[in-house]
Formats: structure tokens, C-alpha cells, sequence
């Protein structure tokens, strides 16, 4: 038997929480499931959630795979899980807000200066702000792995745009349309709150010229772009337009957004392009995407951002070896979710350790995403590493290395039936005037026997998750 | 709503009401290949491709007019942007980018168009008879329409909507008869001399409006009553003076929901006015050529204002 956790099955036991899906996995015959597996791809080409991937050309209408196997949480195991990923977004903020403010966390000796200010994602045009709420990053997005049962490791945090949660909520309706008997047996928490939360959140941190109930728009950076599903998606459920860069200009102390009965005010942009690409007056000269002149607006109180610029600095990968200590440093607390144990290249010792462990850990780039970039030790071959021990050599500050963790699978739907397959969650804090995260998450699965990487662009698919009731 | 969605919506209508004159016009040549090859008819494939406004791009790409190749352009080539994928592909485009602004019906409608579009650009031609591709056209066209006016909000999108078919059907219309007139007929004497019974007829049939013309007006085919028909008769869906009632109606509309007239309605009000006064009569005697041509400048006008006030988000 594989070294690895398995959700569902403890040594031969069913664990409890799956334990009704047993019954319900034995009951399906192959044919049915089939059936099942085809119409949920019919659902899910229908609605229009496909996903293209970038440089891979190829059908730009690509479904993500579904798995219809769900993933599920004991309410106790969600509790815990719950309290860490709060715990975090809130140490997060506090560190932008600390960051772009007095430093006191630098000061105190607690991070290296050189991490921040010489970091590619500090952003020198907002050093002074203090967005409303003191809130940089509105949704955080937080990769946890498991590798046992009470197990947890974050991965990575994402505070500026982290994409995905429309499979969570269209993932959940797919699964309620085609077994609507394992939601009667089960008693499962509903996610579908998450736009209107959302919704509330965007308008708890309207800016302070603004007196009106709060005008909120989703910015994308086009129909296409990978996401874009997801911004139409979100936007509809939260009733708000959903504009791109032209739709919106500046003019006097506001942002206006163009509509058939003229101009009209604009307060909160949710927007969901990177902040070098929001205002070519400011950042990217050349960006035909943003607005020119935001950055203005937004830095004298006439509309707020979200995630504030400047947010990326606290989702860099060099600087997350360091929110353990944020955790304990503005909030006074242990953190109660752990770090991966994680080697800086940049660090003449641990770079000495990395490459003398190549085959053995992951290597990431510190600005790297989306699973591009990476190297999977025990996963490549000995060229691979080799050409990648050049890369890494080349500019050694550029790569961060973790051991390879030993991720947990869940059963997933196969070709030859039911197997484990790896699996990571990713669930989605929002932060303004309070703090909620939604019963629920995305669930990433490595569809290759074997694979470690569950990013979609990468072949990964998708699950449904449980968070079960008291 | 936002300027862009508007102006999103009003290409999805524009689009799909184009795939399907490009449809019509397909189904009219093949049935004309049908027919004993006799002096005159030969130009027919010619003139239609006229019509579609695509003829130089057709000849520059393939040369002579061979039906093939014209069904090739006409439904299957992205290169040329009034073929049936074209306009299918871009309405649904322009719909992905609106989503939120249209029912799940409407989307499934103009979804499943494109999915199916795609699995016949994947099917041997060998295995695909026109008359499938034109019917597929009209019946997708059909639920699109069909979707829209059974499920959408009647708020402006559902006028944005409406003005884009109007406007595209108007100049349709105007260009197939024109193109008729214009190519085939340059010489007045040929009106109602027989000869051009047969072109009229044809010119009906593209319209999908020969059934409908025979109960409407009955007996011989002529160019008066055609005209009466094409042009100012209220009853024809396709007539000019029906797509100017629905772009004045829905401008009107928009006008009342925003609390604000504007030109374009005064223009399309006076455009309706002048049509409803006018008599076939008044049309020869300004020669047809003359008429269709000042319509479609008119047409084109009012396009370039509804843009203006509605579309561009200029308006302060």
C-alpha cells in the first residue's frame, strides 16, 4: 500500500465522513456512470465553463475535467481548517497595511527589508495609503495540502485575484442536479452565499467620497482571457456590470463607466487584472486593458480597489517562509496553520542544500504560477534536472524550493473504475468590514495515476467538497 | 446597462439575421442549379454573390463562380465574415461576452448553433446536402429569434436586440433588390417584359416571401407588386417599411425608458412618415435604383446615430 493518506479509507476502514458515499460508489454501475460523467460534461459545456490555456493553443473551449467523486470534511475538521484560514488573511492585511505604512514588522527585525521594498511586487505608488477597512486583500485565497488527518500544510497564499471559485459553486449545483439523493441522505453545507457575501464584502469597503449606496463593478481583462467565465459568472450572481478597461474613464474627481443613458459613477472595482495593468498613467505605459488615471481616483478616496494594489507583495513566494512570524507578530496568536518547511535559493546554505537535493524536492519560481515553471524532483528525469540545475544556478534568488510533500488522495473516477488520486484545497476568505469564509472550497485532483500537480492548466480536474453539518 | 453590452447585443441580432440571408441565399441558387441551364440563369450565381457584397473576395479566392465553391464561401470560409460560420461564430462571441445579459435560453440557443456549427465543420462535405445547411441555418436562426422574444427581459437589451435585426434586415432587403434590379435589369424596358418574371421570382424565393406574396397579391408577378410588396407593404416581414415600424418602435421605447429623445428616433419616425406615404408610383418614377440606394444611405445614417447616442459611450 501507497505511503500516502487516504480521505476515504483508513487501512481498509471507511472513514466517517465518507462513510455514506460507499454505499453510493457500490451502487453504480459502470454504465450509469458513464451516463452521469457524460451529462455532467453536457451541463458544464452547456453553461460555457471552459477554461483555455494559455500558450498551449488547442481548443479554446476546453472543458476542466469534473470528477464526480466529492471530496468531504468533518464539520470539526472544517472548524479547525476554518479558524487557520481566517487566522491568516487576517495577518496578511495586517502586514500590507504595516508595509506600506511604518514598517514595524522590518523594524522589529522580524523580515529581512531587502524581501519588501526590494520586492518586485511592492508597489512604491501606494506607500502611505491605507485603503478603507485596512484592507489590501479582499479575497485571499489560501492552497492548503493535507498529508494526514489532522495534517495541514499551506502551500501558497493568493491575495491579489485568485480565480476558481465558480467551480465551487458550479461544481455544487452540477452534483445537486444529478444526485439529488446523496444530498438528502448527507447533510451538507451550502456554499451558495458566496456571491452575495462577496457583494457585501466589495461594498463594505466603499471609498470615502462615496455617499451613495455603493456602485460595484467586476473589471476583466476581456472576454479572452482564461477567466473569463468566471468574472461573467460572478458578476451576474452579484448583479453588478461587468466592464472592461474602455467601458470605464476618469474624469474629475471620480471613475465614471459608460453606459446607453451616459455616464456613471463607479465606487468599487473588483477588479481582476494585475496591477500592472490597471493604469497605464501609472504602471504599464503600454496596457490597452486598464484605466488611465485610476490610480488617482483611488489614491485621493474617490474609488476603491480591490485587491488593492500593491496587495501581491504578501502572496510572493519569498515572503511567505515569513507569515508564521506575521501571525504571531500582529496578531499575537500561534499559527494554526503551518508552512511548508521552505528553502530560499537565494541563501547561499540553502541553495547548497537544494541543489545537492534536486531529485528529492519541488522547486518553484518566487513569481511564478499556475503550476508553469516548476520542477517535480522525484517526478522528472535526470535531464530535466540538470537543465533546471542550470536555470536555478543562473539566478538562484529567482527559486524556492519545499521537500515534496506526501499530498493525500481521495477516490476518484477512472478509466478502470475508482482510485486515490492526489488531491489540494483551495478555499476563499473575504475580508472588508468583516471576515467570512463560505463552508466549502475548490478541490483540485491530479487525474494521472501518480501525479502530484493538480493544476488545471497542468491536466488537473476538479471535485465537488463536503463540508458536513454538526 | 453598459454601451458595449448594448452594442454587443445589437451585433448578435445583426449576425444571426446575416447567417441567414447568407442561408437564403445558398438555398436560392442551388434551386436554381436544379434548373435547365438556359441564357440568363448562368449569371445567377454571380449576382447573388453580389448581393452578399462578397463578389471580389469570392473571385479573388476562388475564381469562378462554381457552386461548390460558392457554398464553400457562402457557409463554410472564416476568410469571408458574412459566411454562415462566420456570422455564427461571431454572434456567439459577442453573446460569451454578454452572458449576463441574456436568458440561459437565449445562450443555449446561440451556444448550441455554435457547438453544432463545429461538428459539421468536422463532418465529410461529401456527407452534407445544401439543403440541410440552409434548413440548419433557419432553424437555428428561428430559436435564437425564438429564444429571445420568448425569454428575454423586455428591457433595453431585448430593444438593442430588435434594433439590430431591424436595421440588418432593412439592409438586406434593400441590397438584395437593389443587386436584382441593378445587375440583371439595368434597362428600364426589361421591367415587366417577362423575361424578368423569372428574376423576380427568385428575388421573392431569397426573401422566403413567394408563398407569402402569391396570398397576398395573387394572379401575374410584376415589378409593381413586387416592389408593393418588398417595400411597402406592412404585412411582409422582410418589407422595408416593416423593419423601419421596428427600429422606430424600439427607439421609441428606449427614448421613454430613459427619459430622453433623441435624433435617431426623430430620424427613423421621419423614415417611417415618408414610407408610409409613399406609393409605387413615387418609387419608379424615382427610379427603383435611385430609392433602394437613398434607403440604404438612410439606413446607414441612422445606424451611424444609433451608434452615436446609444453604443459608443461617448454621450456625455
Amino acid at each position: 500500500m501507497s505511503q500516502y493518506f487516504n480521505e476515504m479509507y483508513d487501512g481498509g476502514k471507511v472513514r466517517m465522513p465518507y462513510a455514506r458515499l460507499e454505499d453510493w460508489m457500490n451502487a453504480m454501475p459502470a454504465s450509469l456512470r458513464t451516463l452521469k460523467q457524460a451529462e455532467a460534461e453536457d451541463l458544464f459545456r452547456r453553461i460555457g465553463i471552459t477554461f483555455a490555456v494559455y500558450g498551449e493553443g488547442g481548443d479554446p473551449d476546453r472543458l476542466i475535467p469534473f470528477d464526480m467523486f466529492p471530496r468531504v470534511f468533518t464539520a470539526s475538521e472544517w472548524a479547525r481548517l476554518e479558524k487557520g484560514i481566517k487566522q491568516r488573511a487576517r495577518a496578511l492585511n495586517a502586514f500590507l497595511v504595516d508595509v506600506y505604512g511604518r514598517g514595524e514588522i522590518i523594524r522589529a527585525g522580524r523580515i529581512p527589508s531587502r524581501l519588501v521594498y526590494q520586492n518586485e511586487a511592492f508597489e512604491k505608488a501606494v506607500v502611505g495609503m491605507k485603503p478603507p477597512k485596512g484592507v489590501y486583500s479582499h479575497i485571499v485565497g489560501i492552497d492548503i495540502v493535507r498529508t494526514g488527518p489532522d495534517e495541514f500544510f499551506v502551500l501558497e497564499d493568493n491575495c491579489r485575484t485568485p480565480s476558481g471559485v465558480s467551480y465551487m459553486l458550479e461544481n455544487r449545483e452540477i452534483m445537486m442536479r444529478m444526485f439529488p439523493d446523496l444530498f438528502r441522505g448527507n447533510r451538507i453545507e451550502p456554499v451558495d452565499r458566496y456571491p452575495e457575501i462577496l457583494r457585501r464584502t466589495l461594498a463594505s469597503v466603499a471609498p470615502q467620497k462615496c455617499t451613495n449606496e455603493p456602485t460595484i463593478v467586476l473589471l476583466t481583462p476581456g472576454h479572452f482571457n482564461s477567466a473569463y467565465y468566471e468574472h461573467s459568472f460572478l458578476a451576474d450572481l452579484m448583479g453588478i456590470e461587468l466592464v472592461e478597461g474602455q467601458d470605464l474613464f476618469v474624469e474629475g474627481e471620480f471613475v465614471w463607466m459608460r453606459t446607453t443613458e451616459g455616464p456613471k459613477k463607479v465606487d468599487v472595482v473588483y477588479r481582476r487584472i494585475d496591477d500592472a495593468f490597471i493604469d497605464p498613467l501609472c504602471f504599464r505605459p503600454d496596457s490597452m486593458l486598464g484605466v488611465p488615471g485610476l490610480m488617482d481616483v483611488y489614491r485621493s478616496g474617490g474609488v476603491s480597489i480591490c485587491s488593492a494594489p500593491g496587495a501581491g507583495v504578501a502572496d510572493d513566494k519569498a515572503v511567505y517562509t515569513f507569515v508564521p512570524e506575521m501571525v504571531r507578530f500582529y496578531l499575537g496568536e500561534e499559527p494554526i496553520l503551518q508552512n511548508v518547511p521552505t528553502w530560499q535559493c537565494g541563501k547561499e546554505a540553502d541553495l547548497r542544500y537544494v541543489l545537492d537535493n534536486l531529485s528529492e524536492l519541488v522547486v518553484k519560481e518566487v513569481h511564478g504560477s499556475g503550476g508553469y515553471g516548476m520542477l517535480v524532483g522525484p517526478k522528472s528525469t535526470k535531464d530535466q534536472i540538470e537543465s533546471f540545475r542550470m536555470k536555478i544556478k543562473a539566478d538562484p534568488g529567482n527559486y524556492i524550493a519545499q521537500p515534496t510533500l506526501a499530498l493525500s488522495t481521495t477516490p476518484t473516477f477512472v478509466a478502470e473504475g475508482v482510485a486515490p488520486r492526489h488531491v489540494d484545497l483551495r478555499p476563499y476568505c473575504l475580508v472588508g468590514e468583516g471576515i467570512e469564509l463560505v463552508p466549502g472550497a475548490l478541490t483540485r485532483v491530479a487525474l494521472t495515476e501518480g501525479s502530484l500537480v493538480v493544476n488545471s492548466s497542468q491536466g488537473g480536474g476538479v471535485k465537488d467538497t463536503w463540508v458536513l453539518a454538526e | 446597462m453598459l454601451s458595449r453590452t448594448a452594442d454587443n447585443l445589437f451585433w448578435i441580432a445583426r449576425y444571426m439575421e446575416r447567417a441567414e440571408t447568407a442561408a437564403r441565399l445558398l438555398e436560392v441558387g442551388s434551386r436554381i442549379a436544379l434548373l435547365p441551364s438556359a441564357a440568363g440563369y448562368r449569371n445567377e450565381w454571380d449576382s447573388l454573390l453580389q448581393a452578399s457584397g462578397n463578389a471580389d473576395a469570392f473571385a479573388r479566392k476562388y475564381g469562378d463562380p462554381v457552386q461548390r465553391n460558392i457554398e464553400s464561401f457562402l457557409f463554410f470560409d472564416r476568410d469571408n465574415p458574412s459566411s454562415v460560420a462566420s456570422c455564427i461564430t461571431t454572434a456567439r462571441e459577442n453573446g460569451r461576452i454578454v452572458r449576463t445579459a441574456l436568458t440561459t435560453q437565449v445562450w443555449d440557443a446561440l451556444n448550441t448553433a455554435f457547438q453544432e456549427l463545429r461538428q459539421l465543420e468536422r463532418t465529410p462535405r461529401s456527407e452534407l446536402e445544401l439543403s440541410r445547411l440552409t434548413e440548419w441555418t433557419m432553424r437555428h436562426a428561428a430559436m435564437v429569434r425564438g429564444a429571445i422574444e420568448a425569454t428575454l427581459l423586455r428591457n433595453d437589451g431585448w430593444d438593442f436586440l430588435n434594433i439590430g435585426y431591424s436595421l440588418e434586415r432593412a439592409d438586406n432587403t434593400a441590397r438584395l433588390m437593389d443587386v436584382k434590379y441593378y445587375v440583371l435589369l439595368p434597362r428600364v424596358e426589361f421591367v415587366g417584359s417577362g423575361l424578368d418574371n423569372y428574376q423576380w421570382t427568385t428575388l421573392l424565393r431569397a426573401m422566403s416571401a413567394h408563398r407569402a406574396f402569391h396570398w397576398a397579391y395573387g394572379g401575374e408577378v410584376t415589378a409593381a407588386k413586387i416592389a408593393h410588396f418588398l417595400i411597402l407593404n406592412p404585412q411582409c416581414p422582410r418589407s422595408l417599411i416593416t423593419c423601419v415600424e421596428g427600429l422606430s418602435a424600439h427607439l421609441d421605447r428606449l427614448a421613454r425608458l430613459y427619459g430622453a429623445t433623441t435624433e435617431a428616433q426623430a430620424q427613423a419616425r421621419g423614415m417611417l412618415v415618408a414610407l408610409s406615404e409613399t406609393r409605387e408610383d413615387d418609387i419608379f418614377d424615382e427610379g427603383l435604383h435611385d430609392f433602394l440606394s437613398r434607403f440604404i444611405r438612410e439606413t446607414a445614417a441612422l445606424g451611424s446615430l444609433i451608434h452615436e447616442t446609444y453604443l459608443s459611450g461617448d454621450m456625455r
